[in-house]
C-alpha cells in the first residue's frame, strides 16, 4: 500500500482573523515579528466577516514541484510535505504560476519563494490557533501502521447502513492480529459477521457464541487453557453494553477482580439495538427507548446511566480506557495499550458506539454524533493504567460544546424538557468532576472528592 | 530492441508523460531517449547556469535511480534520425532501431538563426542545451564584450547574467522594437528597459544587425544605422522553432510550425503522440492550434499524453463521446511566464498585450520610479489577463481565475482595487471549494 499522510486541516468556517498564526510562524521561519516571513496568509474581508487562511495544501500532485525547472521542489514520499531546496532553487518563480491555491509565493525580504513545511511535524500556526480553525491530523500514521495488516473479516458484513460496528470491529481484530480467539454473546456482532450464518462464520479466527451472562467466564478459562499449553493466544470479547453492563456483569465482574488476562470491549449503544431497542443499563437519562417510552405519563427513562468505565476501573484492572472510532488514532493507541495489558491482566475499552436505528439518526451521521458526544464532555475520552497508576485525558475539552446540539441530533433525545437537559448536564459535568480530580490526585482523587461532598 | 512505449525527449513534457504512464500501467516496457548525454534537465534553467546562480550539478530533474525504480530504459546522447511510422520503428543515430507500440516525440525546440548576411558562417553561441550553456561560460571567462541579439526571455536573461560575470554587454532587439514582446506590454517593456539601461547593460530598440563578421578571433557586429561593434562573444537569442527534423514526410505525421495535436495530444498518425514545445495544440482562446513553448504547458500536454498513451479506454472513451472536451484533455495553451531581473519580479498571463482599442476594458497603475506596474485586462465581467511588476499577487491563481473564467459580476473596479485578497477569496469560494465538495 502506498503512504498515507498527516494534514494540516484548514477550517475557514472557524477563523476569527486574529492572525496569530502568521505571527507564530514567521516567529519560527525566520525568527521576526513581520508577518510577511508567514507561510500561512490570513485572508479578512471585515465587510461580511470571512476570514480564510490560506496555506500550502501539499498537493498528491503538485503543480509547483511539475513546473520547477530546477529540481528545487520535491514532495517527499515518507511525509507528503512539498520540500523547497533553497540550494537548487533560481527563484524564477515558475512554480507561483502553477499553484492555484498561493500557497507558494515570493517573500520579498528573502528573495526566494517560501512555502509551508509542517514544521517537521509539528506546526506552530496550530498550537496558537484559538478558535481550531487550524489542525494538525496524525490520522495517517493509522494508515500506514494498518494498512498493511490483514482484515480479520469477511468483506460485505450485513450491518445496518452507517453502522459504526463494522468499522469498529475491523480495526480492533486487525490491531490484535490473527492469534485471537473471539467471543461475541448476542447482539449485532454475532449476526453481522463474528459468528455467521448458513454454517460459515464472518470472522478469519475461531469465534464461539457463549451466551450472554457468561462471556467472560468463558473467556477465562480459554486464555487459562491455551496458556497452560504454551501459547500465547489473545482472549478477545466483542461484546454490547447488555452483554457487559447488565446481564454479562456478574462474569464481568468476576473475571475483571480475578485479574483474568482478558482484552474486553464493550460496543456501547447504549440499549438492545439488536432486539428492538430496549434498555440496557448504560441507557442514558431522558432517553427513549421501547421499554421507556414517551408519553403523557412517563418522559423516556427515569434512571441515569451506570457509567461502567469508572465502574471497571474499580475492579483494579490493568487498562480502562474509553474511545470513539471518530478519534481512530486515538482509538488505535487505546487498543494497542489494552493488548499489551491483556497480557498481564484485565484489560477493558468501552467504545461509545452510535445506532443509527435505534438512536434515529441518519446514517451518514455516525461520525459527527462521536465527535459532538466527545465535545459535550457526554463521553469523555480517557484511559486508566495501572502500571502507572494515571487516570489521563486523551482529548480534553475544556470548555463543552452546546449540549442541545448533541441532543437535537438524535431521535431518541427529540422530546427532552429544559429540566432533562439540565439533568442530564448535571450529570456530565459530575462525571468530568470525578475523572478531573483522580487524574490530578491518582485514585485517592475519587476519595477526596466524596470527603469534600 | 522493442518496448511498448517510446518518449523521445526528456524534459518535462517527456518526464511527465513518464510519470502518467507509470501511473496507469506499472509494468509496460518504457524507454526514453534523450539527445544528451546527461540526466534530464530543462532548457528554462540554462540562463540561470550562464547567471552562475546555481551550480550545473543540482539542476538535475531524475537521477539514474529513478529510472531503475521505474522500469524505464533511458538512452542518454543519443539522437533520434528517422521515425518510420508504418513499420513503428525509429532509428538513432548509432543505428539502433527501436520498435515501439506507442511513441511520444518531446523534441523541444531549437533555436532559429535569422537571415542576416554573414551570421552563419561567423562564430556565434546560442543558449538551448547544456552544452552551449557550458561552451558560453568558458567564452565568458576571457571575453571582456558580448553582444547580444534578440530580446526575449533567453536574449535578455543571458544579458543580465553576462552583465554579471563582469562583461561589457550590449544587447540588440531582434525583430520587433521591444524587450520581452511576446508578453509584456509597451509600459511594462519600459520599466523592464530602464532597469537593463541602469545596470549597465547597452540596449537600444532602434536598431537591428545588418551584417556579422568573423575577423581574428573576434565578430565585428555591424548595426543598421551603420555603427560597427567588435565583440568577444556573440549570443543569438532571437527565436526557436519546433525540433522535429528527423520527421520526413514518409512518416505521415501532419505539421505545420509544431507537430499538429488534438487535445489528447495524437498527432494524425496513429501510436503518435506529441508534447511540449515541438506539440502545436489548442488554443485556450480560439480555434486555432498555437505553439507555445512554455513550461507550464510542456508538463500538462505530457500528463494528457502519458493518460492518453496508457490507454484507459474509460477515459478515450469519455473523451470521444463529448467530442474532445473531457476533463482530462488539454485545456489549451495560455500564454503565461514570469521574468526575473535584477532582484524584481515580473509575470504576464493569458492577454496581456491587448490595449482598448482591442475591445478590452483595461486597469492599469503604474510607479515608474519605484518599477511598479500593475495590469489588468478584462472582457466584459471576466478577466482575461493580467501584468505584474513588483506587484504582490498569486500569478497561479491569476491564471486560474482566467483558465476557470470566473466571472466578477460587476465587481470589476473593486477586484482592481485589491486584487490580491479578492483572487484569493474566488479562490477559496470556488475551485477549493470545489476540491472539498468532491473529497
Amino acid at each position: 500500500m502506498g503512504n498515507a499522510y498527516n494534514t494540516l486541516a484548514v477550517y475557514p468556517e472557524k477563523c476569527n482573523g486574529c492572525g496569530e498564526c502568521e505571527k507564530a510562524c514567521a516567529k519560527v521561519k525566520a525568527n521576526s515579528t513581520d508577518v510577511v516571513h508567514s507561510r500561512i496568509k490570513v485572508l479578512k474581508s471585515l465587510e461580511d466577516g470571512f476570514f480564510g487562511p490560506v496555506v500550502c495544501m501539499q498537493c498528491g500532485e503538485p503543480n509547483c514541484v511539475k513546473s520547477c525547472p530546477a529540481g528545487a521542489l520535491s514532495k517527499n514520499p515518507e511525509t507528503g510535505v512539498v520540500e523547497w531546496n533553497e540550494d537548487k532553487c533560481v527563484s524564477c518563480t515558475i512554480c507561483t504560476l502553477g499553484c492555484p491555491y498561493a500557497g507558494i509565493y515570493y517573500n520579498p525580504l528573502m528573495s526566494t519563494v517560501v512555502k509551508c513545511d509542517h514544521c517537521g511535524g509539528d506546526p506552530e500556526c496550530v498550537k496558537v490557533c484559538e478558535p481550531k480553525a487550524l489542525e494538525y491530523r496524525p490520522e495517517a500514521s493509522v494508515y500506514n501502521d494498518q494498512g498493511d495488516l490483514e482484515d480479520l473479516f469477511a468483506p460485505g458484513l450485513a450491518a445496518c447502513l452507517g453502522c459504526n460496528m463494522e468499522i469498529l470491529v475491523r480495526h480492533v481484530l486487525r490491531h490484535v492480529g490473527p492469534d485471537t480467539v473471539l467471543a461475541a454473546p448476542p447482539g449485532c456482532l454475532p449476526g453481522v459477521c463474528a459468528v455467521g450464518f448458513n454454517g460459515f462464520t464472518g470472522s478469519k479466527v475461531p469465534s464461539f457464541h457463549p451466551l450472554l451472562t457468561n462471556t467472560a467466564s468463558m473467556l477465562a478459562g480459554l486464555r487459562r487453557y491455551y496458556k497452560r499449553k504454551g501459547r500465547d493466544v489473545t482472549a478477545l470479547a466483542l461484546a454490547g453494553d447488555g452483554g457487559a453492563a447488565d446481564v454479562g456483569f456478574q462474569s464481568l465482574s468476576g473475571a475483571a477482580e480475578r485479574g483474568e488476562e482478558i482484552l474486553f470491549v464493550c460496543i456501547d449503544n447504549e440499549g438492545y439495538m439488536n432486539t428492538g431497542m430496549q434498555r440496557s443499563s448504560t441507557t442514558p437519562y431522558g432517553s427513549w427507548t421501547s421499554t421507556t417510552p414517551v408519553g403523557p405519563s412517563l418522559p423516556g427513562k427515569a434512571n441515569d446511566s451506570k457509567y461502567m468505565p469508572l465502574v471497571m476501573l474499580m475492579h483494579d484492572v490493568e487498562y480502562v480506557g474509553t474511545a470513539v472510532t471518530a478519534y481512530i488514532d486515538d482509538f488505535h493507541r487505546k487498543v494497542e495499550k489494552a493488548y499489551q495489558a491483556s497480557k498481564r491482566g484485565f484489560a477493558y475499552l468501552h467504545v461509545f458506539s452510535p445506532c443509527t436505528t435505534g438512536w434515529r439518526y441518519p446514517g451518514d451521521k455516525t461520525m459527527e454524533v462521536q465527535r459532538q458526544a466527545v465535545a459535550t464532555n457526554i463521553f469523555p475520552l480517557w484511559e486508566y493504567e495501572k502500571a502507572t497508576g494515571k487516570l489521563a485525558f486523551t482529548h480534553p475539552v475544556d470548555n463543552p460544546a452546546s449540549l442541545e446540539n448533541y441532543l437535537s441530533m438524535l431521535g431518541k433525545f427529540r422530546h427532552l424538557s429544559k429540566e432533562q437537559i439540565e439533568h442530564l448536564k448535571n450529570t456530565a459535568a459530575m462525571r468530568v468532576n470525578i475523572l478531573k480530580a483522580m487524574s490530578e490526585q491518582g485514585l485517592a482523587g475519587y476519595q477526596n472528592l466524596k470527603v469534600a461532598v | 530492441m522493442q518496448t511498448k512505449y517510446l518518449i523521445i525527449g526528456s524534459s518535462h513534457a517527456g518526464l511527465t508523460a513518464a510519470e502518467e504512464i507509470r501511473v496507469h500501467d506499472q509494468d509496460g516496457a518504457l524507454t526514453m531517449v534523450s539527445m544528451e548525454d546527461c540526466l534530464p534537465y530543462s532548457p528554462t534553467i540554462l540562463p540561470y547556469i550562464v547567471e552562475g546562480k546555481v551550480d550545473e550539478k543540482l539542476i538535475y530533474l531524475r537521477d539514474e535511480k529513478y529510472f531503475t525504480d521505474n522500469k524505464i530504459t533511458f538512452l542518454k546522447g543519443k539522437k533520434v534520425v528517422t521515425v518510420d511510422t508504418k513499420s513503428s520503428t525509429v532509428t538513432l543515430d548509432d543505428g539502433t532501431k527501436i520498435e515501439y507500440e506507442k511513441l511520444m516525440i518531446g523534441t523541444g525546440s531549437a533555436p532559429t538563426i535569422p537571415p542576416v548576411p554573414g551570421l552563419k558562417e561567423a562564430k556565434y553561441h546560442v543558449l538551448r542545451t547544456m552544452e552551449d550553456a557550458r561552451k558560453i561560460n568558458q567564452a565568458a571567462e576571457t571575453a571582456k564584450h558580448a553582444v547580444v541579439m534578440g530580446t526575449g526571455l533567453v536574449g535578455m536573461h543571458a544579458a543580465e547574467g553576462l552583465g554579471k560575470k563582469g562583461l561589457e554587454v550590449e544587447l540588440i532587439r531582434g525583430r520587433r522594437r521591444a524587450v520581452l514582446p511576446n508578453y509584456f506590454d509597451g509600459n511594462a517593456g519600459k520599466l523592464i528597459h530602464q532597469v537593463f539601461l541602469d545596470n549597465g547593460i547597452k540596449c537600444n530598440l532602434d536598431f537591428q544587425v545588418k551584417e556579422v563578421e568573423s575577423v581574428n578571433g573576434k565578430s565585428k557586429v555591424t548595426l543598421s544605422h551603420g555603427e560597427v561593434v567588435e565583440t568577444d562573444l556573440l549570443l543569438v537569442g532571437t527565436g526557436v522553432k519546433s525540433r522535429m527534423d528527423f520527421l520526413g514526410d514518409a512518416s505521415g505525421v501532419q505539421v505545420d510550425q509544431g507537430i499538429l495535436v488534438d487535445t489528447m495530444m495524437r498527432t494524425s498518425v496513429e501510436n503518435v503522440w506529441a508534447a511540449g514545445d515541438v506539440a502545436q495544440a489548442a488554443d485556450f482562446y480560439g480555434d486555432e492550434r498555437i505553439l507555445t513553448a512554455i513550461l507550464p504547458d510542456a508538463y500538462e500536454q505530457g500528463k494528457v499524453a502519458g493518460l492518453s498513451m496508457a490507454g484507459d479506454e474509460t477515459v478515450i472513451q469519455a473523451f470521444e463521446e463529448i467530442g474532445g472536451q473531457a476533463s482530462e484533455s488539454y485545456r489549451g495553451g495560455i500564454s503565461m511566464n514570469t521574468f526575473n531581473f535584477y532582484g524584481n519580479r515580473s509575470f504576464a498571463v493569458g492577454l496581456s498585450l491587448v490595449s482598448e482599442e482591442d475591445g478590452f476594458e483595461i486597469d492599469t497603475m503604474l510607479f515608474p520610479t519605484s518599477c511598479m506596474y500593475q495590469k489588468l485586462v478584462f472582457d466584459g465581467d471576466f478577466l482575461v489577463g493580467a501584468i505584474g511588476i513588483n506587484v504582490t499577487l498569486d500569478p497561479g491563481v491569476i491564471t486560474n481565475m482566467i483558465r476557470y473564467k470566473i466571472n466578477l459580476q460587476g465587481k470589476k473596479a473593486e477586484f482592481a482595487r485589491s486584487p490580491l485578497d479578492m483572487s484569493r477569496r474566488i479562490m477559496w469560494e470556488s475551485w477549493r471549494g470545489a476540491i472539498k465538495t468532491a473529497g
